[in-house]
């Protein structure tokens, strides 16, 4: 049993947990995951740590509210405890110099990239974030990015904060303005999967961070398999970061539906209950 | 006294004389072998009661008259852990049922869990004198076991082994399965102050996530992990050694050495065109996602694919559990298909005896080559390829040869692929200096199961990369044995070099 020791909502559906974990919260680096099962009826579900705190032996989680579990971890109050908490998992982000990092955020995928912006910068590198959503109230952990960026581009889809237009958009303007030496992208498989075409184009090496369906999240199980570079893979032991010119994102994209309407009829009793 | 001398001083207590000559060996060679008493195959195949319904007292005492108390009892010697059999058969005998399950928890941590899924037929009833000499069905020693364990766990009369004097040394047990809990129990007996660290929210490992309650009630493994709490057995579940804290924080910790149980955590995919379709998954999810995760009960929040045309790849236990749960979530069609035979097929006789009551349909000699999805990307055909017989290969089974030009499609809405499992990597990721073998298993000394690096025993599918629940509480008790010995030896040399 982790407990809950505080909660702030960045919007009304993307919230952040911080959670008692001492052991994870020292274990951790940038790139780590956990799995999560909010309460004795619930689902294991993986989460990208966004960050710990070390002394307060807590780390903090992002999520935003899609599904039953994450409407039932946004629900959750300071002092509420969640069932189990495993973790860290998955490989650390390799972080190293190599002068000039774009980093990629979209949507809620700017919660996992904030620790790997922060090694990245505390490695010595530039640091460039560009952060995207649909609107203004999905921005998130804006400040926190700009404390580890040399520079932040925010962009909505309907231009009601920052810069109009999608996350490639953006990409394009850094990157035909200077040498970008590597690439960070996480958010949404489709952001993912154009993001990672234009750095593709430009010969840019590229990483992205999946976010797959997993059970066990120690390789037990295979549901998380994704193709790389022609081989299957397994996110949570093999990843959660990859190539991104090599991750096959329509596959992925495919097999992230493959519970859909059990995840719509599940939501829909949910909220019913919840009435 | 070696083992053998006891044994024999055993036997030659006065209730065992009586009971040999109560009746004539001749007179007991006579009796036929019981039958399991099971659930109705049209029923269970839609509930999840257990099939196998256990023995009646009587029936017990009756099976238990057949036993001769050989001289020499061979049975024994089939036992990975060594159970005195004919003790706590002739105890069943004289109608001590209590006494007969101490017998059995003298050596064995999960006597209830073994009486269920151990493969007798290949072990001790193997090695009975009724097969050996008489060439007669064997004694049914695994349903006596069964028989005892559940006896005493029904009784609420349940005795806790004996445990010695703390040794005051913290001992780390890696997994939570059937190596671990062997493992954990022994060292418990001999006084050392045993952690299992267990990656899951719940203990038990295979015996929890795998083998399904028809077979395996979880309330079974369950009386037998409070048996442990109860021997001082301390557990820690959602920690993964190596990720949560790496050996040398548990070192730091006081840990004086450790057990790697992890298990075969990865399952082996094949390879073919179309496999990461969706509708296709290994037999660890489809099997976790009912036995750990619940999916089948509407109450929990886990999706089940409950597919209509259920096609199983494999022909092991764990592909009989797959298929026989998918019939029980409504599958009008389940499938197993195995590419050889079924004489070849390495799970067990009562276990495909008990899929075919339920009406899984074999296809045997086949085998899927690839995978055909439709335009959402869910698999709705398997493109199945004939199989012959060839040559014997390594393993000594025929090979099974393609036959050309007899490929045809078959519809299938969910594919549970079965075909084995690899060591799982986050243990060997974790500690750089244990030494693997090409296959991923951990490298270890036959005799005392010792890994590359000191203080570290390992056993189980992590050593063996794919094997039954009886060879893995084997070697927990051999580590624990092994281990003993190193640690004491260490004491003895600290005790002498302080005394200079």
């Amino acid at each position: 049993m982790n407990k809950v020791v505080s909660k702030d909502f960045f919007s009304e559906n993307v919230v952040r947990l911080e959670i008692e974990a001492p052991r994870i919260a020292k274990a951790r680096r940038a790139g780590h995951f956990v799995i999560v099962r909010v309460d004795e009826k619930g689902e294991r579900i993986p989460l990208t740590i966004s960050g710990s705190d070390v002394a307060k032996g807590t780390i903090t989680l992002v999520i935003q509210r899609v599904g039953v579990t994450s409407r039932k971890l946004a629900e959750l109050e300071p002092g509420d405890m969640i069932a189990d908490l495993v973790g860290p998992l998955g490989q650390a982000t390799d972080v190293k110099k190599v002068g000039t990092i774009l980093a990629c955020g979209g949507g809620v995928g700017v919660a996992p990239l904030l620790p790997i912006v922060e090694a990245s910068k505390k490695a010595g590198n530039r640091v460039v974030s560009i952060i995207a959503a649909r609107s203004k109230d999905l921005i998130i952990l804006e400040d926190q990015i700009r404390e580890y960026s040399d520079e932040v581009i925010v962009m909505t889809d309907d231009g009601s904060y920052g810069e109009k237009g999608l996350i490639t958009e953006g990409m394009e303007k850094i990157i035909n303005r200077e040498k970008v030496d590597e690439a960070v992208i996480i958010g949404p498989a489709i952001m993912m999967k154009f993001a990672s075409e234009v750095t593709r184009k430009h010969k840019i090496p590229s990483i992205a961070s999946l976010n797959t369906i997993m059970v066990d999240g120690t390789g037990m199980c295979g549901a998380c398999r994704v193709t790389v570079d022609g081989k299957t893979k397994f996110v949570c032991v093999d990843g959660p970061e990859f190539d991104a010119h090599k991750v096959d994102f329509d596959e992925m994209l495919m097999r992230l539906g493959g519970y859909k309407d059990f995840e719509k009829d599940a939501n829909e009793r949910y909220l019913n209950q919840q009435k | 006294m070696d083992k053998q001398d006891i044994l024999k001083q055993e036997r030659s207590a006065a209730w065992r004389k009586e009971l040999r000559d109560k009746i004539k060996n001749k007179d007991r060679t006579g009796f036929t072998r019981v039958e399991m008493p099971e659930a109705d195959p049209v029923e269970r195949s839609r509930s999840y009661v257990e099939v196998n319904r256990g023995l009646s007292a009587e029936e017990a005492v009756l099976e238990a008259q057949r036993c001769l108390d050989c001289a020499n009892p061979t049975c024994i010697q089939g036992c990975p852990v060594e159970i005195n059999i004919p003790k706590f058969i002739k105890n069943i005998e004289r109608g001590e049922f209590l006494e007969s399950a101490k017998v059995l928890k003298e050596t064995s941590a999960l006597p209830a869990v073994c009486g269920r899924v151990c493969p007798q037929e290949k072990q001790c009833e193997a090695s009975c004198f009724y097969t050996q000499k008489l060439k007669k069905p064997a004694v049914a020693i695994g349903y006596l076991e069964r028989f005892a364990a559940d006896f005493e766990r029904e009784s609420g009369n349940i005795s806790v082994p004996e445990v010695a004097k703390s040794k005051n040394k913290k001992i780390a047990c890696i997994g939570s399965g059937p190596a671990g809990l062997s493992f954990a129990g022994d060292m418990a007996k001999m006084g050392y102050d045993v952690t299992v660290f267990e990656a899951l929210h719940q203990i038990g490992g295979v015996l929890k996530y795998g083998i399904p309650e028809f077979r395996l009630p979880n309330e079974v493994v369950d009386v037998e992990i409070g048996n442990l709490k109860k021997m001082g057995v301390k557990f820690e579940t959602n920690f993964i050694v190596g990720k949560t804290a790496s050996f040398d924080d548990l070192k730091e910790e006081g840990f004086e050495a450790f057990f790697v149980g992890s298990g075969a955590g990865l399952p082996r995919f094949m390879g073919i065109p179309g496999e990461n379709l969706v509708g296709i998954l290994s037999s660890n999810e489809y099997l976790t996602r009912v036995n750990l995760m619940e999916a089948n009960k509407e109450e929990t929040d886990t999706p089940i694919l409950k597919g209509k045309r259920v096609a199983v790849i494999g022909g092991g236990n764990t592909a009989m559990d797959s298929v026989r749960t998918a019939l029980r979530l409504g599958a009008e069609k389940a499938m197993i298909i195995y590419r050889r035979s079924e004489e070849e097929m390495p799970a067990r006789v009562e276990e495909i005896k008990h899929a075919k009551e339920e009406g899984v349909e074999f296809l045997n000699l086949q085998n899927p080559i690839e995978y055909i999805g439709d335009a959402k990307g869910y698999v709705r055909q398997a493109r199945i390829q004939r199989m012959e017989l060839g040559e014997p290969d390594a393993s000594g089974r025929r090979r099974p040869v393609p036959v050309e030009g007899s490929e045809y499609l078959l519809d299938v809405d969910t594919v549970v692929v079965s075909v084995g499992v690899s060591p799982n990597p986050l243990i060997p990721q974790s500690v750089p200096d244990l030494k693997t073998t090409d296959w991923s298993t951990l490298v270890v000394e036959e005799d005392s199961l010792q890994t590359s690096v000191p203080f570290m025993f390992a056993g189980g599918d992590i050593v063996r990369g794919g094997a039954t629940v009886i060879l893995a509480m084997g070697d927990g008790r051999k580590a624990a044995k092994a281990m003993d010995e190193k640690l004491s030896g260490v004491a003895k040399a600290e005790t002498v070099s302080e005394n200079k």
